[in-house]
């Protein structure tokens, strides 16, 4: 059934090899953890990526019940956590996965930088890979602020300091970061749209780039 | 544990079809429906990854379609300040405050109803103002080419008295009532009647 669904439409549109292009590519033998058990260490990558996923999959499920805004913001939290179905869990899901997604993100850099594989010809991928870094950092801070609780308003007015302390600039991009003179029902619409908006787009941008360099430059060698 | 995917079937016991399909033509030529290692991998791994997908889908799913499970609160019956001796067989328009939780938002006020009180045959009534047609709001007697009816200004809907729709105007249902009860001589409103 499944397979005669999938003829019909392959026979009009020819979908076998735009698949067969992602699918197909060879893992060499240093990095099948089915070889060599250590080579589980070059899996952090893809599991990030999965991590990601759920993150934007469990986001897109508590957005239906979450308002950004300064009345609202935390009595919506409470109400999708504890009176929604598995509201505890969703919520759950992207709460810890926010952590694990930083977790694996930096053994995966680790990974690469103790395996040198950052070097000639893959620099480019490395900065990719940093500014990635940096936007799942801006997701975690923006984030952070958006259940509105004691916890967060302090956490984001230190950051908001923090990045305020920048020579020259620093005022600037405090106010910047507020979209005003306080941390308050400003800063937290922009962090909101920062968060589901903004930082998303950049990071599919950035993982796309990472993912077509890898295609074209292969990995690396072995130690 | 091989014995397993190596059972053969007696052709004989394989629809036409099917053995025209296998290319077989002698009747009681055997077909070997042998799981393959590769079919026998692509099931087992394909299973795994379903059921962990699923596990993961899951909880998503059944927190997206709660509201269609969840129960409505129940019916409270509200005092609208009303003697049933002020009830006359003309309908009167009376306003009470239901008390709601609306998910996270409880509006400090309450929201505002509307009934058309009337008195019937005996009986008290109390119409929702709610058109059937689209759910405007219908009024007594506004028009004053219908008079005596209930009238929705939105696409000229009419009801009479007893709430019955006019024949050829938009609704096709009556008015729906809620439930209503006397205490103490006075009206108390309750929820719109399930139909």
């Amino acid at each position: 059934m499944l397979r005669a669904i999938y003829d019909w439409v392959d026979e009009r549109l020819d979908i076998t090899p735009l698949w067969r292009d992602v699918a197909d590519h060879e893992v060499p033998e240093h990095v099948n953890p089915a070889h060599h058990f250590s080579a589980f260490i070059y899996c952090f990558g893809g599991l990030t990526f999965f991590v990601v996923v759920i993150q934007i999959l469990s986001g897109m499920f508590l957005a239906m019940n979450y308002v950004p805004d300064i009345e609202n913001a935390h009595r919506s939290v409470q109400y999708l956590q504890n009176e929604v179905a598995m509201g505890v869990i969703v919520r759950g899901m992207h709460h810890w996965g926010a952590s694990v997604a930083i977790v694996m993100l930096f053994l995966h850099t680790l990974r690469v930088f103790f395996t040198g594989a950052y070097k000639h010809p893959r620099e480019f991928n490395w900065v990719i890979g940093m500014l990635i870094f940096f936007v799942m950092l801006g997701l975690g801070f923006t984030g952070y602020l958006l259940p509105w609780d004691n916890k967060a308003y302090f956490a984001t007015k230190v950051g908001v300091e923090i990045a305020g302390s920048v020579p020259v600039l620093g005022p600037y991009i405090a106010t910047f970061l507020q979209g005003g003179d306080i941390v308050g029902a400003q800063t937290l619409a922009r962090f909101y749209a920062l968060h589901v908006f903004f930082l998303p787009a950049a990071l599919l941008g950035l993982l796309g780039a990472h993912f077509i360099l890898i295609r074209r430059q292969g990995i690396s060698g072995p130690l | 544990m091989n014995m397993f995917w190596k059972v053969g079937v007696l052709a004989t016991k394989i629809p036409a079809r099917k053995r025209l399909q296998a290319g077989l033509k002698e009747v009681g030529e055997n077909v070997s429906r042998k799981v393959s290692r590769r079919q026998f991998l692509t099931y087992t791994l394909g299973g795994t990854a379903g059921f962990l997908a699923s596990g993961m889908l899951f909880p998503m799913v059944r927190y997206a379609i709660d509201p269609l499970l969840k129960k409505g609160e129940g019916g409270q019956f509200h005092d609208v300040g009303l003697s049933v001796d002020e009830i006359t067989e003309t309908p009167k328009q009376v306003q009470f405050t239901v008390h709601r939780k609306d998910g996270w938002y409880n509006p400090p006020k309450g929201e505002q109803m509307t009934a058309w009180v009337l008195k019937l045959n005996g009986e008290y009534i109390a119409f929702s103002p709610i058109c059937k047609h689209l759910g405007c709001t219908v009024n007594w007697n506004s028009n004053p080419q219908f008079k005596n009816e209930f009238f929705c200004p939105c696409h000229f809907g009419r009801y009479k008295k007893d709430g019955t729709n006019v024949p050829g105007t938009p609704p096709s249902k009556p008015l729906d009532r809620y439930e209503t009860k006397v205490q103490d001589g006075k009206l108390l409103i309750g929820p719109l009647v399930k139909k």
